[in-house]
Protein backbone atom coordinates (compact mmCIF):
# COMPACT_ATOMS: atom_id res chain seq x y z
CA UNK A 1 0.00 0.00 0.00
CA UNK A 2 2.85 2.78 1.03
CA UNK A 3 4.18 1.69 -2.12
CA UNK A 4 1.50 2.10 -4.28
CA UNK A 5 1.20 5.70 -2.75
CA UNK A 6 4.45 6.41 -3.32
CA UNK A 7 4.56 5.24 -6.89
CA UNK A 8 1.46 7.35 -7.25
CA UNK A 9 3.52 10.77 -6.31
CA UNK A 10 6.14 10.51 -8.48
CA UNK A 11 3.39 9.63 -11.55
CA UNK A 12 1.70 12.97 -10.42
CA UNK A 13 2.82 15.34 -12.95
CA UNK A 14 3.87 18.32 -11.85
CA UNK A 15 3.73 21.64 -14.66
CA UNK A 16 5.76 24.85 -14.11
CA UNK A 17 5.17 27.08 -16.56
CA UNK A 18 6.68 31.17 -16.07
CA UNK A 19 4.75 33.94 -17.20
CA UNK A 20 6.52 37.42 -16.84
CA UNK A 21 4.56 39.60 -18.51
CA UNK A 22 5.28 43.95 -18.64
CA UNK A 23 6.38 43.74 -15.21
CA UNK A 24 7.19 46.91 -13.98
CA UNK A 25 8.77 48.24 -10.49
CA UNK A 26 8.92 51.63 -9.21
CA UNK A 27 10.59 52.04 -5.74
CA UNK A 28 8.66 55.52 -4.13
CA UNK A 29 9.84 57.61 -0.99
CA UNK A 30 8.19 58.95 1.14
CA UNK A 31 10.22 62.30 1.65
CA UNK A 32 10.68 62.55 -2.24
CA UNK A 33 8.02 62.24 -4.53
CA UNK A 34 10.31 60.94 -7.18
CA UNK A 35 11.07 57.34 -7.19
CA UNK A 36 13.57 54.78 -7.96
CA UNK A 37 12.37 52.82 -10.91
CA UNK A 38 13.61 49.08 -10.12
CA UNK A 39 12.36 46.97 -13.21
CA UNK A 40 11.09 48.66 -16.39
CA UNK A 41 8.43 46.43 -18.65
CA UNK A 42 10.39 43.44 -18.03
CA UNK A 43 8.55 39.99 -20.35
CA UNK A 44 9.59 36.99 -20.60
CA UNK A 45 8.62 33.24 -20.49
CA UNK A 46 10.40 30.09 -18.88
CA UNK A 47 9.22 26.33 -19.49
CA UNK A 48 8.14 23.81 -17.81
CA UNK A 49 11.40 22.45 -16.27
CA UNK A 50 12.89 24.70 -17.89
CA UNK A 51 16.77 26.24 -15.86
CA UNK A 52 16.70 29.64 -15.94
CA UNK A 53 19.44 32.17 -14.91
CA UNK A 54 19.02 35.78 -14.18
CA UNK A 55 22.10 37.92 -14.62
CA UNK A 56 23.02 41.53 -14.64
CA UNK A 57 24.97 44.09 -13.30
CA UNK A 58 24.24 44.62 -9.27
CA UNK A 59 20.98 46.60 -8.87
CA UNK A 60 19.96 45.64 -11.79
CA UNK A 61 16.46 44.48 -10.43
CA UNK A 62 16.68 40.78 -10.67
CA UNK A 63 16.51 39.62 -7.12
CA UNK A 64 13.28 42.64 -7.00
CA UNK A 65 11.66 40.18 -9.89
CA UNK A 66 12.69 37.03 -7.92
CA UNK A 67 10.75 38.07 -5.25
CA UNK A 68 7.81 39.17 -6.65
CA UNK A 69 7.95 35.95 -8.84
CA UNK A 70 8.23 34.29 -5.13
CA UNK A 71 5.24 36.85 -4.02
CA UNK A 72 7.51 38.57 -1.28
CA UNK A 73 7.18 41.61 -3.10
CA UNK A 74 4.66 43.31 -5.31
CA UNK A 75 5.10 44.70 -8.87
CA UNK A 76 4.02 48.29 -9.63
CA UNK A 77 2.24 47.30 -13.03
CA UNK A 78 2.32 44.07 -14.87
CA UNK A 79 1.37 40.50 -13.92
CA UNK A 80 3.44 36.97 -13.55
CA UNK A 81 1.40 33.84 -13.78
CA UNK A 82 2.36 30.55 -13.08
CA UNK A 83 0.28 27.77 -15.30
CA UNK A 84 -2.03 30.65 -16.33
CA UNK A 85 -2.87 31.52 -12.57
CA UNK A 86 -1.54 35.07 -11.43
CA UNK A 87 0.30 35.01 -8.59
CA UNK A 88 -0.60 37.45 -5.36
CA UNK A 89 1.64 36.20 -2.16
CA UNK A 90 3.82 33.09 -1.33
CA UNK A 91 3.01 29.96 -1.54
CA UNK A 92 4.38 26.68 -1.21
CA UNK A 93 4.13 25.77 -4.89
CA UNK A 94 7.21 28.42 -5.50
CA UNK A 95 9.59 27.37 -3.12
CA UNK A 96 12.94 29.38 -2.97
CA UNK A 97 16.32 29.69 -1.64
CA UNK A 98 17.78 32.42 -0.02
CA UNK A 99 21.43 34.31 -0.54
CA UNK A 100 21.45 34.42 3.48
CA UNK A 101 21.10 31.38 5.70
CA UNK A 102 17.30 30.93 6.23
CA UNK A 103 17.50 27.87 8.57
CA UNK A 104 15.34 28.50 11.01
CA UNK A 105 18.33 27.83 14.35
CA UNK A 106 16.00 26.28 16.74
CA UNK A 107 15.35 23.40 14.67
CA UNK A 108 17.55 20.63 13.24
CA UNK A 109 17.94 19.94 9.87
CA UNK A 110 15.36 17.17 9.81
CA UNK A 111 12.88 19.74 11.56
CA UNK A 112 13.77 22.61 8.91
CA UNK A 113 13.16 20.38 6.39
CA UNK A 114 9.79 19.08 7.66
CA UNK A 115 8.60 22.57 8.46
CA UNK A 116 6.57 22.79 5.31
CA UNK A 117 4.43 19.98 5.24
CA UNK A 118 3.55 20.45 9.30
CA UNK A 119 2.50 23.83 7.57
CA UNK A 120 -0.18 21.98 5.63
CA UNK A 121 -1.06 20.27 9.21
CA UNK A 122 0.58 16.60 7.83
CA UNK A 123 1.56 15.12 11.40
CA UNK A 124 5.32 15.49 12.75
CA UNK A 125 6.15 12.08 12.60
CA UNK A 126 4.36 11.19 9.23
CA UNK A 127 6.32 14.23 7.75
CA UNK A 128 9.68 13.15 9.35
CA UNK A 129 9.26 9.95 7.21
CA UNK A 130 8.49 11.91 4.01
CA UNK A 131 11.52 14.36 4.32
CA UNK A 132 14.29 11.45 4.63
CA UNK A 133 14.61 11.26 0.51
CA UNK A 134 15.08 14.46 0.26
CA UNK A 135 17.88 14.63 3.40
CA UNK A 136 19.26 12.12 1.45
CA UNK A 137 18.70 13.52 -2.12
CA UNK A 138 21.40 16.58 -0.44
CA UNK A 139 23.84 14.05 1.18
CA UNK A 140 22.97 15.04 4.24
CA UNK A 141 21.63 11.89 6.57
CA UNK A 142 24.77 12.17 8.74
CA UNK A 143 23.25 15.62 9.82
CA UNK A 144 19.38 15.17 9.90
CA UNK A 145 19.56 15.81 13.88
CA UNK A 146 22.53 18.50 14.06
CA UNK A 147 21.27 22.20 14.39
CA UNK A 148 22.05 25.22 11.58
CA UNK A 149 25.21 26.59 14.00
CA UNK A 150 26.93 22.86 13.70
CA UNK A 151 26.83 23.28 9.87
CA UNK A 152 29.25 24.48 7.63
CA UNK A 153 27.81 27.13 4.98
CA UNK A 154 27.59 24.89 1.59
CA UNK A 155 25.83 21.98 4.21
CA UNK A 156 23.58 25.00 5.13
CA UNK A 157 22.11 25.58 1.80
CA UNK A 158 21.88 22.18 0.72
CA UNK A 159 19.80 21.83 3.74
CA UNK A 160 17.96 24.86 2.26
CA UNK A 161 17.25 23.45 -0.79
CA UNK A 162 16.16 20.06 0.63
CA UNK A 163 13.87 21.89 2.67
CA UNK A 164 12.40 23.97 -0.35
CA UNK A 165 12.74 20.81 -2.52
CA UNK A 166 10.04 19.00 0.36
CA UNK A 167 6.88 20.81 -0.73
CA UNK A 168 7.31 19.67 -4.15
CA UNK A 169 6.75 22.84 -5.54
CA UNK A 170 6.32 23.45 -9.27
CA UNK A 171 8.92 26.23 -9.77
CA UNK A 172 12.42 26.69 -7.38
CA UNK A 173 13.48 30.26 -6.67
CA UNK A 174 16.99 30.93 -6.42
CA UNK A 175 18.39 34.04 -5.09
CA UNK A 176 21.95 33.62 -5.62
CA UNK A 177 22.22 30.58 -3.03
CA UNK A 178 26.09 29.71 -3.66
CA UNK A 179 26.96 33.81 -3.29
CA UNK A 180 28.63 33.15 0.06
CA UNK A 181 30.35 30.23 -0.27
CA UNK A 182 33.90 29.79 -1.62
CA UNK A 183 34.66 28.74 -5.04
CA UNK A 184 35.07 25.25 -4.33
CA UNK A 185 32.27 24.61 -2.18
CA UNK A 186 30.35 26.52 -5.45
CA UNK A 187 31.58 24.06 -8.08
CA UNK A 188 30.56 21.30 -6.08
CA UNK A 189 27.30 22.42 -5.38
CA UNK A 190 26.31 23.21 -8.69
CA UNK A 191 26.89 20.15 -9.78
CA UNK A 192 25.24 18.59 -7.16
CA UNK A 193 21.61 21.28 -8.28
CA UNK A 194 22.42 19.89 -11.67
CA UNK A 195 21.71 16.36 -10.49
CA UNK A 196 18.87 17.13 -8.43
CA UNK A 197 17.10 19.39 -11.34
CA UNK A 198 17.50 16.40 -13.59
CA UNK A 199 16.01 13.81 -11.46
CA UNK A 200 13.24 15.99 -10.15
CA UNK A 201 10.82 17.95 -12.85
CA UNK A 202 11.22 21.29 -11.65
CA UNK A 203 11.52 24.53 -13.18
CA UNK A 204 14.22 26.86 -11.90
CA UNK A 205 14.39 30.43 -11.45
CA UNK A 206 18.55 30.82 -10.34
CA UNK A 207 19.60 34.50 -9.75
CA UNK A 208 23.56 35.29 -10.36
CA UNK A 209 26.08 37.79 -11.06
CA UNK A 210 28.42 35.11 -11.90
CA UNK A 211 28.67 34.22 -15.40
CA UNK A 212 30.32 31.56 -14.59
CA UNK A 213 27.82 29.96 -12.76
CA UNK A 214 25.19 31.11 -14.97
CA UNK A 215 26.83 29.30 -18.47
CA UNK A 216 27.27 26.10 -16.50
CA UNK A 217 23.90 26.05 -15.06
CA UNK A 218 21.35 27.24 -17.41
CA UNK A 219 18.94 26.61 -20.12
CA UNK A 220 19.14 29.76 -21.03
CA UNK A 221 20.06 33.12 -19.55
CA UNK A 222 18.05 36.16 -18.94
CA UNK A 223 20.53 39.06 -19.66
CA UNK A 224 19.48 42.56 -17.68
CA UNK A 225 20.44 45.79 -18.36
CA UNK A 226 21.65 48.35 -15.28
CA UNK A 227 19.10 50.09 -13.43
CA UNK A 228 16.22 50.40 -14.48
CA UNK A 229 16.31 46.60 -15.01
CA UNK A 230 15.37 45.69 -18.65
CA UNK A 231 15.64 42.28 -20.44
CA UNK A 232 18.93 43.07 -22.45
CA UNK A 233 19.45 39.74 -24.86
CA UNK A 234 17.71 36.07 -23.93
CA UNK A 235 20.88 34.02 -24.25
CA UNK A 236 20.21 30.40 -25.29
CA UNK A 237 22.86 27.59 -23.84
CA UNK A 238 22.52 24.78 -26.33
CA UNK A 239 25.83 22.95 -24.66
CA UNK A 240 24.80 19.33 -23.39
CA UNK A 241 25.66 18.32 -20.14
CA UNK A 242 27.44 17.59 -17.96
CA UNK A 243 29.10 20.48 -19.35
CA UNK A 244 33.26 21.30 -18.96
CA UNK A 245 33.86 24.59 -17.52
CA UNK A 246 36.27 25.15 -19.78
CA UNK A 247 35.58 23.91 -22.79
CA UNK A 248 36.30 25.95 -26.21
CA UNK A 249 32.45 26.44 -26.51
CA UNK A 250 31.62 27.18 -22.95
CA UNK A 251 34.19 29.91 -23.56
CA UNK A 252 32.97 30.97 -26.71
CA UNK A 253 29.59 31.62 -24.74
CA UNK A 254 31.21 32.91 -21.60
CA UNK A 255 32.78 35.59 -23.56
CA UNK A 256 29.77 36.65 -25.31
CA UNK A 257 28.01 36.80 -21.88
CA UNK A 258 31.09 39.29 -20.30
CA UNK A 259 30.76 41.47 -23.32
CA UNK A 260 26.99 41.75 -22.79
CA UNK A 261 27.73 42.56 -19.36
CA UNK A 262 30.41 45.11 -20.17
CA UNK A 263 28.77 46.81 -22.28
CA UNK A 264 26.34 47.52 -19.22
CA UNK A 265 29.14 48.84 -17.29
CA UNK A 266 30.01 51.75 -20.05
CA UNK A 267 26.49 52.68 -20.43
CA UNK A 268 26.47 54.38 -16.95
CA UNK B 1 32.99 6.98 46.22
CA UNK B 2 35.59 8.01 47.94
CA UNK B 3 37.99 8.39 44.86
CA UNK B 4 34.61 10.51 43.76
CA UNK B 5 35.11 12.82 46.86
CA UNK B 6 38.58 13.36 46.52
CA UNK B 7 38.40 14.09 42.82
CA UNK B 8 35.72 16.71 43.56
CA UNK B 9 38.02 18.41 45.94
CA UNK B 10 41.05 18.41 43.79
CA UNK B 11 38.89 19.94 41.00
CA UNK B 12 37.17 22.45 43.16
CA UNK B 13 40.09 23.28 45.19
CA UNK B 14 40.58 26.78 44.77
CA UNK B 15 37.02 27.84 45.31
CA UNK B 16 36.47 25.33 48.15
CA UNK B 17 39.65 26.75 49.95
CA UNK B 18 38.58 30.11 49.36
CA UNK B 19 35.68 29.74 51.21
CA UNK B 20 36.90 28.09 54.46
CA UNK B 21 39.41 30.81 54.40
CA UNK B 22 36.52 33.48 54.31
CA UNK B 23 34.15 31.92 56.69
CA UNK B 24 37.53 31.25 58.73
CA UNK B 25 38.45 35.45 59.09
CA UNK B 26 34.94 35.93 59.69
CA UNK B 27 34.64 33.71 63.08
CA UNK B 28 38.04 35.14 63.97
CA UNK B 29 36.87 38.66 63.65
CA UNK B 30 33.34 38.17 64.92
CA UNK B 31 35.00 36.08 68.14
CA UNK B 32 38.20 37.68 69.00
CA UNK B 33 38.29 41.37 67.69
CA UNK B 34 34.72 42.75 67.87
CA UNK B 35 33.88 41.04 70.25
CA UNK B 36 29.83 41.84 70.75
CA UNK B 37 26.68 39.21 68.92
CA UNK B 38 25.18 42.56 67.83
CA UNK B 39 27.51 44.20 66.00
CA UNK B 40 28.43 41.26 63.97
CA UNK B 41 27.41 37.65 64.88
CA UNK B 42 30.18 34.82 64.37
CA UNK B 43 29.42 31.97 61.69
CA UNK B 44 28.99 29.82 64.67
CA UNK B 45 26.42 31.53 65.86
CA UNK B 46 24.83 32.05 62.62
CA UNK B 47 24.82 27.76 62.35
CA UNK B 48 23.81 27.79 66.04
CA UNK B 49 20.69 29.99 64.84
CA UNK B 50 19.83 28.41 61.43
CA UNK B 51 19.47 24.81 63.37
CA UNK B 52 16.73 26.38 65.75
CA UNK B 53 14.65 27.97 62.92
CA UNK B 54 15.38 24.50 61.39
CA UNK B 55 14.20 22.78 64.35
CA UNK B 56 11.11 25.39 65.07
CA UNK B 57 9.77 24.55 61.49
CA UNK B 58 9.87 28.65 60.96
CA UNK B 59 12.55 28.68 58.13
CA UNK B 60 10.24 25.91 56.00
CA UNK B 61 7.15 27.78 56.60
CA UNK B 62 8.94 31.76 56.14
CA UNK B 63 10.08 30.14 52.71
CA UNK B 64 7.57 28.23 51.16
CA UNK B 65 5.41 32.33 52.13
CA UNK B 66 8.45 34.01 50.08
CA UNK B 67 8.10 31.37 47.06
CA UNK B 68 4.48 31.94 47.03
CA UNK B 69 4.29 35.66 46.66
CA UNK B 70 7.48 35.37 44.52
CA UNK B 71 5.24 32.25 42.39
CA UNK B 72 2.21 34.85 42.59
CA UNK B 73 4.18 37.99 40.76
CA UNK B 74 6.22 35.96 38.30
CA UNK B 75 3.08 34.43 36.90
CA UNK B 76 1.22 37.43 37.02
CA UNK B 77 4.18 38.73 35.09
CA UNK B 78 4.52 36.44 32.91
CA UNK B 79 0.80 36.49 32.02
CA UNK B 80 0.93 40.40 31.35
CA UNK B 81 4.00 40.69 30.19
CA UNK B 82 4.91 38.29 27.33
CA UNK B 83 1.40 39.14 25.34
CA UNK B 84 2.25 42.73 25.86
CA UNK B 85 5.49 42.31 24.51
CA UNK B 86 4.52 40.07 21.71
CA UNK B 87 2.11 42.15 20.51
CA UNK B 88 3.66 45.44 20.69
CA UNK B 89 6.62 43.67 18.62
CA UNK B 90 4.54 42.09 16.05
CA UNK B 91 2.08 44.70 15.43
CA UNK B 92 3.12 48.13 14.89
CA UNK B 93 0.43 49.89 15.71
CA UNK B 94 -0.55 47.99 19.00
CA UNK B 95 3.09 49.46 19.73
CA UNK B 96 2.48 52.79 19.21
CA UNK B 97 -0.56 52.47 21.55
CA UNK B 98 0.89 51.21 24.08
CA UNK B 99 4.44 52.41 24.26
CA UNK B 100 3.69 55.61 25.88
CA UNK B 101 1.99 54.34 29.19
CA UNK B 102 4.59 52.05 29.57
CA UNK B 103 6.93 54.56 29.56
CA UNK B 104 5.21 56.41 32.07
CA UNK B 105 4.95 53.45 34.03
CA UNK B 106 8.06 51.96 33.92
CA UNK B 107 10.54 54.68 35.78
CA UNK B 108 8.35 54.44 39.16
CA UNK B 109 10.10 52.23 41.27
CA UNK B 110 7.87 48.97 42.32
CA UNK B 111 8.61 49.93 45.86
CA UNK B 112 6.32 52.95 45.03
CA UNK B 113 3.52 50.59 44.91
CA UNK B 114 3.46 49.35 48.00
CA UNK B 115 0.44 51.82 49.64
CA UNK B 116 -1.65 51.06 46.70
CA UNK B 117 -0.81 47.55 47.07
CA UNK B 118 -1.95 47.08 50.56
CA UNK B 119 -4.91 49.74 49.68
CA UNK B 120 -5.81 47.03 47.04
CA UNK B 121 -5.13 43.52 48.17
CA UNK B 122 -4.81 44.36 52.18
CA UNK B 123 -2.51 42.60 53.68
CA UNK B 124 -2.61 39.56 52.03
CA UNK B 125 -0.31 37.33 49.49
CA UNK B 126 -1.58 38.74 46.66
CA UNK B 127 -0.49 42.57 47.75
CA UNK B 128 3.27 40.68 47.94
CA UNK B 129 2.85 39.31 44.88
CA UNK B 130 1.98 42.83 42.96
CA UNK B 131 4.98 44.41 44.34
CA UNK B 132 7.33 41.73 42.98
CA UNK B 133 5.12 42.00 39.35
CA UNK B 134 5.82 45.62 39.83
CA UNK B 135 9.24 44.72 39.39
CA UNK B 136 8.92 41.92 36.68
CA UNK B 137 6.84 42.98 34.35
CA UNK B 138 8.94 45.53 33.00
CA UNK B 139 11.99 44.21 31.85
CA UNK B 140 10.06 41.09 30.47
CA UNK B 141 7.97 43.29 28.12
CA UNK B 142 10.85 45.18 27.14
CA UNK B 143 12.71 42.04 26.17
CA UNK B 144 10.09 40.15 24.45
CA UNK B 145 9.42 43.67 22.65
CA UNK B 146 13.20 43.54 21.52
CA UNK B 147 13.78 39.65 20.56
CA UNK B 148 10.62 40.45 18.27
CA UNK B 149 11.83 43.45 16.83
CA UNK B 150 14.81 41.56 15.85
CA UNK B 151 13.57 38.56 14.42
CA UNK B 152 15.56 38.44 10.94
CA UNK B 153 13.16 39.31 8.26
CA UNK B 154 14.72 36.02 6.82
CA UNK B 155 13.04 33.67 8.41
CA UNK B 156 9.75 35.28 8.41
CA UNK B 157 10.55 35.52 4.39
CA UNK B 158 11.49 31.72 4.62
CA UNK B 159 8.71 30.55 6.62
CA UNK B 160 6.03 32.81 3.86
CA UNK B 161 7.27 30.65 0.63
CA UNK B 162 6.95 27.32 2.66
CA UNK B 163 3.20 27.96 3.39
CA UNK B 164 2.87 29.36 6.79
CA UNK B 165 2.01 33.00 6.54
CA UNK B 166 -1.10 33.84 8.84
CA UNK B 167 -0.17 35.94 11.62
CA UNK B 168 -0.33 33.24 14.73
CA UNK B 169 1.49 30.59 12.70
CA UNK B 170 4.72 33.52 12.29
CA UNK B 171 4.50 34.44 15.65
CA UNK B 172 4.22 30.85 17.16
CA UNK B 173 6.34 28.89 15.12
CA UNK B 174 9.25 31.99 13.94
CA UNK B 175 8.67 34.85 16.02
CA UNK B 176 8.63 33.28 19.48
CA UNK B 177 11.53 30.36 18.71
CA UNK B 178 13.54 33.17 17.26
CA UNK B 179 13.12 35.81 20.40
CA UNK B 180 13.46 33.26 23.38
CA UNK B 181 16.80 34.13 23.78
CA UNK B 182 15.84 37.68 24.18
CA UNK B 183 12.78 37.02 26.39
CA UNK B 184 14.87 34.50 28.96
CA UNK B 185 17.34 36.95 29.49
CA UNK B 186 14.69 39.44 30.56
CA UNK B 187 12.90 36.70 32.63
CA UNK B 188 16.69 36.53 34.41
CA UNK B 189 16.87 39.91 34.73
CA UNK B 190 13.62 40.08 36.33
CA UNK B 191 13.57 37.57 38.41
CA UNK B 192 16.74 39.81 39.75
CA UNK B 193 14.70 42.43 40.12
CA UNK B 194 11.61 40.64 41.77
CA UNK B 195 13.46 38.84 44.39
CA UNK B 196 14.72 42.51 45.64
CA UNK B 197 11.12 43.49 45.51
CA UNK B 198 9.97 40.55 47.29
CA UNK B 199 12.03 41.07 50.55
CA UNK B 200 11.33 44.98 50.73
CA UNK B 201 7.48 44.21 50.38
CA UNK B 202 7.57 41.61 52.79
CA UNK B 203 9.90 44.17 55.00
CA UNK B 204 7.32 46.82 54.49
CA UNK B 205 4.67 45.36 56.25
CA UNK B 206 2.59 44.31 53.17
CA UNK B 207 2.66 40.60 54.66
CA UNK B 208 3.33 39.40 58.33
CA UNK B 209 5.99 36.71 57.62
CA UNK B 210 7.98 35.69 54.83
CA UNK B 211 12.21 35.74 54.67
CA UNK B 212 12.01 39.24 54.10
CA UNK B 213 9.59 39.69 57.31
CA UNK B 214 11.20 37.65 59.13
CA UNK B 215 14.70 40.14 58.67
CA UNK B 216 12.88 42.73 59.99
CA UNK B 217 11.20 41.23 62.61
CA UNK B 218 14.22 39.88 64.34
CA UNK B 219 15.63 43.07 63.43
CA UNK B 220 13.18 44.50 66.41
CA UNK B 221 14.01 41.82 68.15
CA UNK B 222 18.03 42.39 68.19
CA UNK B 223 18.63 39.30 67.49
CA UNK B 224 20.85 40.16 64.71
CA UNK B 225 22.09 36.76 64.36
CA UNK B 226 18.61 35.27 63.21
CA UNK B 227 18.76 38.32 60.75
CA UNK B 228 22.27 36.99 59.22
CA UNK B 229 20.35 33.65 58.80
CA UNK B 230 17.61 35.43 56.99
CA UNK B 231 20.08 37.22 54.59
CA UNK B 232 22.19 34.56 53.61
CA UNK B 233 18.97 32.13 53.12
CA UNK B 234 17.88 34.44 50.78
CA UNK B 235 20.62 35.02 49.32
CA UNK B 236 20.77 31.19 49.03
CA UNK B 237 16.87 30.69 47.79
CA UNK B 238 17.58 32.96 44.78
CA UNK B 239 21.11 31.86 43.55
CA UNK B 240 19.09 28.30 43.60
CA UNK B 241 16.11 29.91 41.56
CA UNK B 242 18.45 31.70 39.35
CA UNK B 243 20.58 28.04 38.38
CA UNK B 244 17.59 26.21 38.46
CA UNK B 245 15.87 28.51 35.62
CA UNK B 246 19.33 28.26 33.63
CA UNK B 247 19.73 24.52 33.86
CA UNK B 248 15.75 24.25 32.69
CA UNK B 249 16.72 26.84 29.64
CA UNK B 250 19.86 25.57 28.51
CA UNK B 251 18.68 22.06 28.37
CA UNK B 252 15.15 22.60 26.81
CA UNK B 253 14.62 26.03 25.28
CA UNK B 254 18.06 27.38 24.45
CA UNK B 255 19.70 24.16 23.10
CA UNK B 256 20.25 25.40 19.54
CA UNK B 257 22.40 28.23 21.08
CA UNK B 258 24.85 25.69 22.27
CA UNK B 259 28.56 27.06 21.18
CA UNK B 260 27.49 30.22 20.25
CA UNK B 261 26.58 31.84 23.46
CA UNK B 262 28.77 30.84 26.46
Amino acid sequence: MQNYLDGQQELWYKMGRVNVKNISRIFTKKEENSGTEALHDVSFDVEDGEFICLLGPSGCGKTTLLRIIAGLETQSSGEITLNGTPITGPDPKRGMVFQQYSLFPWRTVIDNVTFGLEMQGIDKAEARKRVEKYIELVGLEQFKNSYPYELSGGMQQRAAIARALANEPEVLLMDEPFGALDAQTRNILQDELLKIWEQKHVTFIFVTHSVDEAVVLSDRIVMMTARPGRIKEIVKVDLPRPRSRTSPEVNHLRDHVLRLLEEERFHR
Amino acid sequence: MKNRFIKTIEENGIEALSLIVAIAIWQLVADRIVQDRFLLPSFYDVVTSFFAIVKSGLVFADTLTSLLHFAIGIIAAFAIGIPLGIIMGWFREANRAIDPIIEILRPIPPLAWIPFAIVWFGLTQQAAGFIVFAGMVFPIIINTYTGFKNVPKVYVEAAKVLGCTRNLDLIRYIAIPSAMPSIVAGIRIAMGVGWMCLVAAEMFAVSDSGLGYQIWHNYYLHRMNFVLVYMLLLGFVGLFIDRFFRHYVDAKLLRWTAGTVV
